[in-house]
C-alpha cells in the first residue's frame, strides 16, 4: 500500500458477442461479424486505460470477463483486455480471474492466453447434459463438447471451474435433471462451483414471444430442491440462492455484488458501483465504440483533463454532487444514482440475504448507527415467526446473523418485497 | 317586451339508444344559426366528459334556439333533451312534461327497440305531439319503408311523411325543423294568472347557487319575484331569470307562461328544487300543484370506501360536492371491519352508480372500493317492525324476522324471434314470471316479465346481449315489493367472515351463487405463503368451499452482471401490488376483489 487505505475493487467486463441468440436470453448480446469485434475490443481497452484514473487508491481484487460469449473472442484479443487491467490497475496476486466460456468457441490458443494472462478460472455455460433440453433452449453445443472444453481448461493449468446449470428447462424431468447433476458430478476432477439458475422467461426473447410448455410450479420447485440435495451429498455448499461451491471456492466476484462492495463494469450496459453511486455504460454498441475511438469526442468529454487535482472516487465522494455531475456529463454513462441511506439499507438487506450466511445485524448498525428493527419494525420477528427467516450467533464472533431458511429462499421476493422503505 | 306565445315551440327528442338522439340535437342547434360548425363540438349538449364518451345523456340538458321557418317567421325552439336511460326515468318523465312535443327518432335500420316504445308512450302519457323522423337513411341497410310500416303499425301514429335523415351527414335537417314549426303545437298558459312553473332539472353554480330548469305554465316570473317549491316549502326572492343559449344562460327581464328557461334565488342546496316540483309566486300562489311529482327513491345501494383509508375526508367532500348537483344521490357513513369508513350510497340504477363512481375517481382522483350493489329489501320483525336493508350486513338475525320483501318491476324486453327461447330461458332463470308476448311484426316480439329487481342489476342487460347477439333491448319500471325467500350468504376467508362481500340472495339460488363465489374469488386472492380456504356460509352452515393454495416458489434467479436495478424494480412491483390490497386478518385481498359478485355470470 502506497498511501491511505486501499480499497478493494471488482472489475466486470462485458462482451457482448455471441454465435447466436439462445431462446432464453435477454442479456445485451448479438452476432456479429470480426471487424465490429476488433473495434469493440479496442474501444475497451481505451475504457479501461481512461476509467483506471479514478480508481488509483483500489486494489482490484476480482476480474470477471462476462457476456455474451467472451470465449469467442480471439486469444490475442482476450490477452489484450487483460494485459491492459494490469498495466493500468493495481491487481492483487490472489486475484480471482475469470472469463465465461461457451462449449463450441474455446480453443487451446486462447486458454493459453487466457491462463498467461493471469487468468485462474473459467465459468461454462453448460445448462443441460441432455441433448433435447439444450435444442430446446437453443444452444449451439452437446454435452460432449462441454466435456472436450472442460478438459481442455484442466490441462491448461485452469483447475477453478464453474459449471451453469438451469432448471425448469422445457422437457426437463426429475430423471433427466438426476442425470445431468449425476454426468457432471462423475467428472473425475468435479467442477469447484456450480451455479444452478431457475429459466426465467424475460420480455425480448423468442421464449417470451412464443412461451414452450414448461415445468409446473410444483415440479420447478422439486428440481431445485433435488439440486440442491443432490450438490450437498456431493459435497457442495449452497453459498446463495442459486451458487454452490466446493469448500474454498465460492465466486469471490459474485460476492461482491451480494455483499455490496465497489465494482466497476466496462464495456456496453456494464454496471458499476463505487462507494454508494450506482451507474451504467450506454448500450448502445455504435456509441460506445465512436465515443473511445473518435479522439474529438474523448477529449471534449475528457474526465482526467477537467479533474486533473480531484482524485479518484474516494475524494470526489465527499462531494457526491460533483461526482454524480461529473459522471452524467460522460457521455456513455447513463442512470447515474448517488444511493441515498434508505437505498443502502435495502440493498444491504435484499442483496445480503440471498447469501446462505444472510445478513450480519451488527454491521448493519455499524454502517448506519440504526438497528435492523429500528429501520423495519417487527419485519424480522414476523418472518422468524413464519419459518421464512433463521437468527443465528456465530459463535466465534459473537455477532447475529438473520438468513433465509430453505422454505425463505423459495419464496425470498415475498421476504425482500418487505425490505423495502416507503417513500413520498 | 312580450313574446308571442304562437312562435314557440317546446319539445323534446326521444329515441332507443344510439338511434342518433343526441347527434340530431346538435345539427339542429346548428342549423339554428346558434352556433357556427366550427364552434360545435360534437354533442354540444352532453356537458359531461363522461356522457360524450359513454355516448349517453345523463343530465337533461335545455338549448333556445332561433329559427327562421319557411313562412319567414321567426320561431323560438326550447329543445330539452332528456336522459337517455331507465335509470333516469322519473327524470325523463318530467322534463316530457315540460314539452309539448316530441320527435321521435328511429333508426332507419334497426327499426323500433325497446326503448323506441318506452318513451313514445311515455311522451303519449304526457299529451305530447309525437312525430316521427327516420334517420341513418343512408346506411347499407337502411330500410326506411319498412321502418315507416313498423311505425304505424305498432306504436300506431302517421309516420308516411316522416322526414328521412341522416343527423350525422346533415341530411333531411330543415325537413325536421319545418316538421317541429308544423306539428308540434304551441304553447298555451296565461301570462295573467298566479305562477305556476314545474322544474324538470337543477344544477349547482359556485357563483349563482341553485340553477332552476323550468317550464312556466302559467303566470309570469322575473326578478324580485317570492317565490316558492310547493312540495318541499322552500321559499326565497329570485335573482335572475334568463334562458339557454348553447352552453350559457342569457339572462332576460322576464319568463312568461309557455317559456322555458332558468331562475336563480341564492338557493343553497338542490334538495330544495326536486325535479316535478311546482314554483309558484308566494305571495299569489296558485291552487293546485302540477301533477305527477314524486319523490326518487334509491333503488340500488352499495358501500364506497377509499381504497387510503385515510382519504375518508377527501371522499366525504367529493360525496358532498357531487350531491350539490344531484339530488337523487344518497350516503351515509357506514362502518366495514374489513374496509374501515366509508359511505353506504343509493343511487337510481346501476349506471348511476358506475356514473357516479367514475365521476369520484376521475373528478376528485380517488381510489375507491366499491362493495357489490344490492337493492332496498324490506323486513318485517316478528315485532311488527319493517326495516329498509339498504346494507346486508345489517340484516336482523333470522329468528326475529317475519318475512321479508324485495322489488320486482315490470319488463318488456323487444327481440328478434328466433332468440325468443333463449331469452325466456334467461328470465326463468333470473326468477321471471312471464305475464305474455305480442308479436310486432312477423319477425319480433315484445316479452312482458316481472322480473325481481336484484335479479337484472348487475349483468342482465350484458345476458340479454349475449344471449341474443345483440338483437334484444329491455326497459323496465319499478312496480312494487313482493314477499320472497331470502338469505344472507356470508363468505369467509381465511375462517372470518368479510362483512363487505355478503350479500342477500333468493335461497335457491344462494348454493349457485355461493359456489361462483367462492370460485371467482379463488381467482381474484392471490396465492399466499400459507393455503386459504374460502367459504361461502348461510347463517353459519357452510355450503360452498374452494381453497387458494400456497406459494411455492417467488424467488429471481439471476442477477445480470451486478445489475441490481432491474431485480429493486421487481420487488418494487411486487410491494406496490400489495398496497392495492385490503388487509383481511393475515389475508390480503385485492380491491376489485369486492365487486367479484358482479361477474358471476362471466363465461
Amino acid at each position: 500500500m502506497e498511501r491511505g487505505e486501499q480499497k478493494s475493487l471488482g472489475i466486470y467486463i462485458h462482451i457482448p458477442f455471441c454465435v447466436r441468440k439462445c431462446f432464453y436470453c435477454d442479456f445485451l448480446s448479438a452476432p456479429a461479424g470480426e471487424r465490429q469485434r476488433a473495434d469493440y475490443v479496442e474501444a475497451l481497452c481505451r475504457e479501461i486505460d481512461k476509467e483506471s484514473k479514478r480508481y488509483r487508491d483500489y486494489t482490484v481484487n476480482s476480474i470477471f470477463m462476462g457476456g455474451g460469449t467472451p470465449s469467442l473472442l480471439e486469444g490475442e484479443s482476450i490477452s489484450m483486455i487483460f494485459n491492459k487491467v494490469h498495466e493500468n490497475y493495481k491487481v492483487s496476486d490472489d486475484c480471482e480471474i475469470s472469463m465465461e466460456a461457451n462449449p463450441g468457441t474455446v480453443t487451446w490458443e486462447k486458454l493459453v492466453n487466457f491462463k498467461e494472462t493471469g487468468g485462474n478460472r473459467l465459468s461454462i455455460g453448460l445448462q443441460s447434459a441432455k441433448k433435447e433440453e439444450l435444442k430446446a433452449l437453443g444452444r449451439i453445443h452437446t454435452y460432449e463438447d462441454f466435456l472436450m472444453t472442460y478438459e481442455m481448461a484442466l490441462k491448461a493449468g485452469i483447475s477453478n471451474i464453474n459449471v451453469d446449470l438451469m432448471t425448469g428447462v422445457p422437457g426437463q424431468s426429475v430423471e433427466s435433471l438426476l442425470d445431468t447433476l449425476q454426468r457432471i458430478t462423475d467428472i473425475v476432477q468435479m467442477p469447484s462451483h456450480i451455479s444452478a439458475y431457475s429459466l426465467m422467461i424475460e420480455e425480448g426473447t423468442p421464449f417470451y414471444e412464443k412461451t414452450p410448455e414448461l415445468p409446473d410450479e410444483d415440479l420447478e420447485r422439486e428440481l431445485n430442491k433435488i439440486t440442491a440435495d443432490f450438490l450437498h451429498k456431493k459435497g457442495y455448499l449452497q453459498y446463495e440462492i442459486s451458487n454452490y461451491a466446493l469448500p474454498g471456492h465460492m465466486c469471490r466476484h459474485n460476492t461482491v455484488y451480494w455483499r455490496r462492495g465497489n465494482y466497476a463494469g466496462f464495456g456496453i450496459g456494464a454496471a458499476s458501483m463505487v462507494e454508494n453511486i450506482r451507474f451504467r455504460n450506454t448500450g448502445d454498441r455504435e456509441k460506445y465504440v465512436e465515443f473511445f475511438l473518435n479522439n474529438k469526442n474523448n477529449l471534449k468529454r475528457d474526465w482526467n483533463e477537467k479533474h486533473k487535482n480531484s482524485g479518484g472516487f474516494e475524494t470526489m465522494n465527499k462531494n457526491s454532487y460533483v461526482l454524480k455531475k461529473n459522471l452524467e456529463e460522460d457521455l456513455i454513462k447513463e442512470d447515474v444514482q448517488v444511493l441515498s441511506i434508505e437505498d443502502q439499507m435495502e440493498e444491504f438487506m435484499f442483496l445480503g440475504l440471498r447469501m446462505k450466511d444472510g445478513v450480519c445485524e451488527n454491521e448493519f448498525l455499524r454502517t448506519f448507527g440504526k438497528s435492523i428493527d429500528e429501520v423495519y419494525p417487527g419485519i424480522v420477528g414476523e418472518f422468524c415467526r413464519q419459518g421464512l427467516l433463521l437468527l443465528r450467533k456465530e459463535p466465534l464472533t459473537g455477532e447475529n446473523w438473520i438468513a433465509l431458511t430453505p422454505f425463505g429462499m423459495d419464496v425470498s421476493n415475498r421476504v425482500m418485497a418487505e425490505f423495502l422503505l416507503e417513500r413520498h | 317586451m312580450s313574446i308571442d306565445q304562437s312562435k314557440i315551440r317546446n319539445f323534446c327528442i326521444v329515441a332507443h339508444i344510439d338511434h342518433g338522439k343526441s347527434t340530431l340535437a346538435d345539427r339542429i342547434i346548428e342549423k339554428t344559426g346558434l352556433l357556427t360548425s366550427r364552434e360545435m363540438q360534437a354533442q354540444v349538449l352532453d356537458n359531461m366528459d363522461l356522457e360524450r364518451e359513454r355516448g349517453i345523456t345523463i343530465k337533461a340538458q335545455a338549448v333556445r334556439t332561433i329559427y327562421k321557418a319557411k313562412d319567414g317567421e321567426e320561431y323560438i325552439l326550447n329543445l330539452i333533451d332528456t336522459p337517455g336511460h331507465v335509470d333516469f326515468n322519473y327524470e325523463v318523465s318530467r322534463s316530457l312534461a315540460a314539452c309539448d312535443g316530441a320527435v321521435l327518432v328511429v333508426d332507419a335500420a334497426q327499426g323500433i327497440e325497446a326503448q323506441t316504445l318506452a318513451n313514445v308512450y311515455l311522451a303519449l302519457d304526457h299529451n305530447l305531439e309525437v312525430f316521427p323522423v327516420i334517420n341513418k337513411i343512408d346506411l347499407p341497410s337502411a330500410e326506411p319503408d319498412r321502418v315507416k310500416n313498423e311505425i304505424e303499425d305498432v306504436i300506431g301514429i302517421e309516420a308516411m311523411d316522416a322526414p328521412l335523415i341522416s343527423a350525422k351527414n346533415g341530411i333531411g335537417i330543415d325537413d325536421v325543423l319545418e316538421a317541429i314549426i308544423e306539428k308540434i303545437p304551441a304553447p298555451g298558459g296565461n301570462p295573467d294568472n298566479p305562477l305556476k312553473a314545474l322544474i324538470f332539472d337543477s344544477l349547482y353554480d359556485s357563483y349563482k347557487g341553485v340553477i332552476v330548469f323550468c317550464r312556466v305554465m302559467e303566470g309570469r316570473v322575473a326578478k324580485g319575484t317570492s317565490i316558492q317549491m310547493m312540495a318541499t316549502g322552500a321559499k326565497c326572492e329570485v335573482v335572475e331569470v334568463g334562458y339557454f343559449g348553447a352552453g350559457q344562460f342569457i339572462p332576460c327581464d322576464e319568463l312568461t307562461a309557455g317559456m322555458v328557461g332558468y331562475i336563480t334565488a341564492s338557493i343553497k342546496n338542490v334538495k330544495d328544487t326536486a325535479v316535478g316540483d311546482t314554483i309558484t309566486d308566494a305571495k299569489n300562489p296558485c291552487a293546485e300543484p302540477l301533477p305527477g311529482y314524486k319523490k326518487v327513491n334509491s333503488m340500488v345501494y352499495c358501500g364506497i370506501y377509499p381504497a387510503d383509508g385515510a382519504k375518508y375526508p377527501d371522499l366525504r367532500d367529493a360525496l358532498e360536492k357531487l350531491q350539490l348537483n344531484d339530488a337523487s344521490l344518497r350516503y351515509e357513513p357506514e362502518t366495514s371491519i374489513a374496509l374501515g369508513f366509508g359511505f353506504r350510497c343509493g343511487f337510481l340504477g346501476l349506471l348511476h352508480l358506475e356514473i357516479i363512481q367514475e365521476r369520484l375517481e376521475r373528478e376528485y382522483n380517488l381510489d375507491l372500493v366499491t362493495t357489490a350493489p344490492g337493492v332496498v329489501y324490506k323486513v318485517r320483525k316478528t315485532d311488527g317492525e319493517v326495516i329498509e336493508l339498504t346494507n346486508p350486513s345489517n340484516l336482523p338475525d333470522p329468528s326475529v324476522i317475519e318475512y321479508m320483501e324485495e322489488p320486482v318491476v315490470s319488463a318488456e324486453i323487444m327481440v328478434v324471434t328466433e332468440f325468443i327461447g333463449p331469452i325466456m330461458e334467461l328470465c326463468q332463470e333470473r326468477r321471471g314470471r312471464y305475464l305474455g308476448m305480442e308479436y310486432m311484426e312477423s319477425t319480433r316480439a315484445l316479452l312482458k316479465y316481472e322480473l325481481p329487481l336484484n335479479e337484472i342489476i348487475y349483468d342482465f342487460f350484458d345476458a340479454l346481449k349475449s344471449r341474443s347477439r345483440g338483437y334484444a333491448s329491455f326497459d323496465y319500471e319499478l312496480k312494487g315489493y313482493e314477499q320472497s325467500e331470502l338469505v344472507k350468504l356470508d363468505i369467509l376467508i381465511n375462517r372470518e367472515e368479510v362483512d363487505a362481500l355478503s350479500f342477500i340472495v333468493h335461497k335457491d339460488s344462494a348454493y349457485e351463487r355461493g359456489r361462483k363465489m367462492c370460485e371467482k374469488l379463488k381467482e381474484e386472492i392471490p396465492r399466499h405463503l400459507f393455503e386459504i380456504p374460502i367459504q361461502a356460509a348461510i347463517g353459519g352452515k357452510i355450503i360452498a368451499r374452494e381453497t387458494v393454495k400456497a406459494v411455492r416458489k417467488d424467488v429471481i434467479a439471476k442477477c445480470y452482471g451486478g445489475d441490481i436495478t432491474r431485480k429493486k424494480k421487481l420487488l418494487e412491483k411486487q410491494k406496490e401490488g400489495k398496497k392495492r390490497m385490503r388487509q383481511i386478518g393475515s389475508v390480503e385481498i385485492p380491491q376489485k376483489a369486492f365487486m367479484s359478485v358482479l361477474k358471476l355470470d362471466d363465461k
